[in-house]
């Protein structure tokens, strides 16, 4: 056994989920580049990253779906490739597209899960707790596939934490909901932490990953950030200014031009406009360049925000290529 | 030992959970659903009556050599049987040779110029049908049309005195084919290409929609193990299979007079040994296929060598040696042999251990690759 994971393993108690060096090749392709990840218990932790960025690689080979083809991880201290048959049962999984059979109803469905998970002491009355806290009594005869996206998503989260599971993984389980049910899906997320579960949700909205506790951003396989969202604002090496009253011009072509400009985005009326840090002048050379085109407009500094952390840190995956 | 017990009763609790599953969604497809009675009913009644048509309305020659009220009366009634159909009279035997020999008819009528003298006598043949044995399961129908009452008048007892016809009076001979292959030989073939088409469909569509639906990711994030789903899921087949089994015994012995000579148990016995070598190759199907459309092909293309090369329409032993050879491996070959020997011929399964063996062999076979190939997908 090498030194990192064994090191992991002396603070197994803390440590849902380590990751070294792992990594997962189809064919030519490699979906997962060599991550290393440690989640703590009891934490909703964050995927961050565009589509095919590897998060449901990722996920999968963590439940035990898909071997590595290079690398280990460890869930509650456990080998995801010796011991997959054990953490499967500790483990609740919740995959991107609705994965319950949409010709069962509600109780046939939950009752299922149950057997399969060979939930034992009073069954029934487990499945109607979940129907309560996930507001399904209306829907027990109804079969799943007459249900609507936030309907069958509450399904699908009572039935893949009926077994109490000690680890979630939820791979981008909003993806299909209207924002109401995103906010009621996230309160019951921060519920399940609270009882002690510990969350691995990837998404690709910025607001829900702000709200994890800690977040790993995905690129092309690699992970090129890791931190809370508040570390990652914080610690993002690159300064950010918002021009506003510039709209209708060309100061967005002009603005990329520049050499150390790593990203433009227009918000409305603004424009948001990221800077390599360290960039003495760059303020200065912003204004010059906009008095030069006469284009009257407001230049001021502000804070990142964790999709600029998000812009920096993809741009680097790439570039280290 | 309690340790055992309890992963046991967890496995049997997924197990039968699965199959509930499926049973339920079954009974809720109602395409599929009726696909379970219809199937069967359907290709027997396509096999069944096209048999029948053939032997209705058979191009018949008479040579009515007695040209009697009597030998009248009996070529009326065997027109009323409309099995056949007389379209050509002779009086000479080499024009109904040659109308025999030239394919015209395919059955003749020959009635003596004596007929009236041979009733009354007890040692010679009344009547001669002379048949086209080239065509299958002609020799079938005249033997049947011998054993008619025939002479007898309506609502009354046999004609003449109360005297009824002896069967063996009039005489059958089968020209060109002594095998004398019959229409009762399709209906217990028609068992297993049924059995073969509706199992090796059913259950790789089955397998495969939950791999299209996207359920399988979610089952395998469970602690089912493969070799659970796989038999929940292939369990409620085999009750299907059996019912079907049903089906066909029971619509074939109404409809067309098909016997059960053998033991009904071993019949069953030799279907459910069928019916898991059938499971097992859909399963393999599922292994391969990536969709449902594609399950479906797959099957259709594993069909058609069974139905042609396992001897269930065209004989076995007039094939080519290579031919013969792939047909030994298709399990329909084997059981043609065994569900024709318990039906028609009464042979009890021992005596039939060879075919038996062979299926046996297909089954491990079948169910090793595919449970290896299911295992892999998992991955």
């Amino acid at each position: 056994m090498s030194g990192p994971v064994a090191a992991a393993q002396s603070t197994a108690t803390s440590t849902a989920i380590s990751a070294r060096q792992l990594t997962r090749r189809f064919g030519a392709k490699v979906a997962v580049d060599h991550i290393d990840l440690d989640v703590p218990s009891g934490r909703i932790y964050g995927f961050l990253g565009p589509n095919g960025s590897g998060k449901s690689t990722t996920l999968r080979m963590l439940c035990g779906m898909l071997l590595p083809s290079e690398g280990q991880a460890e869930v509650f201290g456990l080998s995801i490739v010796k011991d997959a048959e054990t953490i499967r049962r500790r483990l609740g999984y919740m995959p991107q597209k609705f994965s319950l059979w949409e010709d069962l109803t509600t109780d046939e469905n939950l009752q299922f899960m149950a057997d399969l998970y060979g939930l034992t002491g009073d069954v029934q009355r487990r499945i109607a707790q979940q129907r309560a806290t996930y507001n399904l009594e209306g829907l027990r005869k109804q079969r799943a596939g007459t249900m609507s996206g936030g309907q069958k998503q509450r399904l699908a989260l009572a039935a893949c934490t009926l077994h109490e599971p000690e680890l979630l993984l939820l791979d981008e389980p909003t993806s299909a909901v209207d924002p109401q049910s995103r906010r009621d899906f996230w309160d019951r997320l921060f519920q399940l932490a609270d009882e002690g579960a510990t969350i691995l949700v990837s998404t690709h909205y910025m607001d829900e990953a702000e709200r994890c506790h800690g977040l790993a951003i995905l690129a092309e396989g690699r992970l090129v950030a890791e931190g809370s969202p508040r570390d990652l604002m914080a610690g993002v090496e690159a300064d950010v200014y918002e021009i506003e009253g510039a709209d209708g011009s060309e100061a967005p072509r002009l603005v990329k031009e520049l050499p150390f400009v790593r990203g433009v985005t227009q918000l409305g009326l603004r424009l948001r406009v990221l800077v390599d840090r360290g960039q003495a002048d760059a303020e200065r050379q912003l204004r010059a360049l906009l008095k030069q085109h006469d284009i009257d407009a407001t230049l001021a500094r502000t804070h990142a925000s964790l999709e600029d952390v998000f812009v920096v840190a993809t741009r680097n995956g790439s570039r280290g290529q | 030992m309690a340790a055992v017990a309890n992963r046991l009763g967890d496995s049997l609790r997924r197990l039968r959970a699965v199959a509930l599953k499926e049973v339920r969604q079954l009974s809720r497809d109602r395409v599929t659903f009726g696909m379970i009675v219809g199937v069967p009913l359907m290709q027997i009644m396509l096999f069944g009556y096209a048999i029948n048509f053939d032997v209705r309305n058979l191009a018949t020659v008479v040579q009515d050599g007695a040209n009697s009220s009597m030998s009248r009366e009996l070529i009326a009634q065997l027109r009323a049987t409309q099995v056949i159909d007389v379209r050509y009279t002779t009086d000479s035997a080499a024009e109904l040779d040659a109308l025999l020999r030239e394919g015209r008819v395919s059955m003749a009528v020959v009635i003596p110029a004596d007929f009236e003298r041979r009733l009354q006598s007890d040692t010679r043949p009344v009547v001669q049908i002379l048949v086209d044995g080239s065509q299958p399961s002609l020799s079938g129908v005249a033997a049947g049309i011998a054993q008619l009452p025939m002479l007898t008048r309506h609502g009354e007892g046999p004609y003449s005195g109360g005297k009824r016809m002896a069967p063996r009076r009039i005489e059958v001979r089968t020209l060109y084919n002594p095998e004398k292959r019959t229409a009762v030989q399709i209906v217990p073939a028609l068992i297993g290409v049924i059995l073969s088409m509706t199992m090796v469909l059913f259950t790789s569509g089955a397998i495969v929609r939950e791999r299209e639906r996207g359920n399988l990711e979610l089952l395998i994030a469970t602690p089912l193990s493969s070799l659970e789903l796989m038999v929940g899921k292939l369990l409620p087949y085999i009750g299907i299979g059996l019912i079907q089994t049903t089906i066909i015994l029971l619509v074939g012995s109404a409809l067309f007079n098909v016997p059960v000579v053998g033991h009904l148990l071993d019949l069953y016995a030799a279907a459910l040994l069928f019916i898991i070598a059938s499971l097992g190759l859909g399963l393999f199907v599922s292994t391969l296929a990536q969709t449902q459309f594609q399950a479906f092909q797959l099957a259709f293309v594993s069909m058609l060598p069974s139905i042609l090369l396992s001897g269930f329409m065209f004989p076995f032993e007039g094939m080519p040696k290579v031919v013969q050879w792939i047909a030994q491996v298709l399990p329909l070959t084997h059981f043609n042999v065994i569900i024709r020997g318990v039906m028609l011929r009464g042979a009890e399964l021992p005596e039939l251990w060879p075919q038996i063996g062979k299926l046996a062999l297909f089954i491990t076979v079948m169910l090793l690759i595919a449970v290896a190939r299911f295992k892999k997908r998992l991955d």
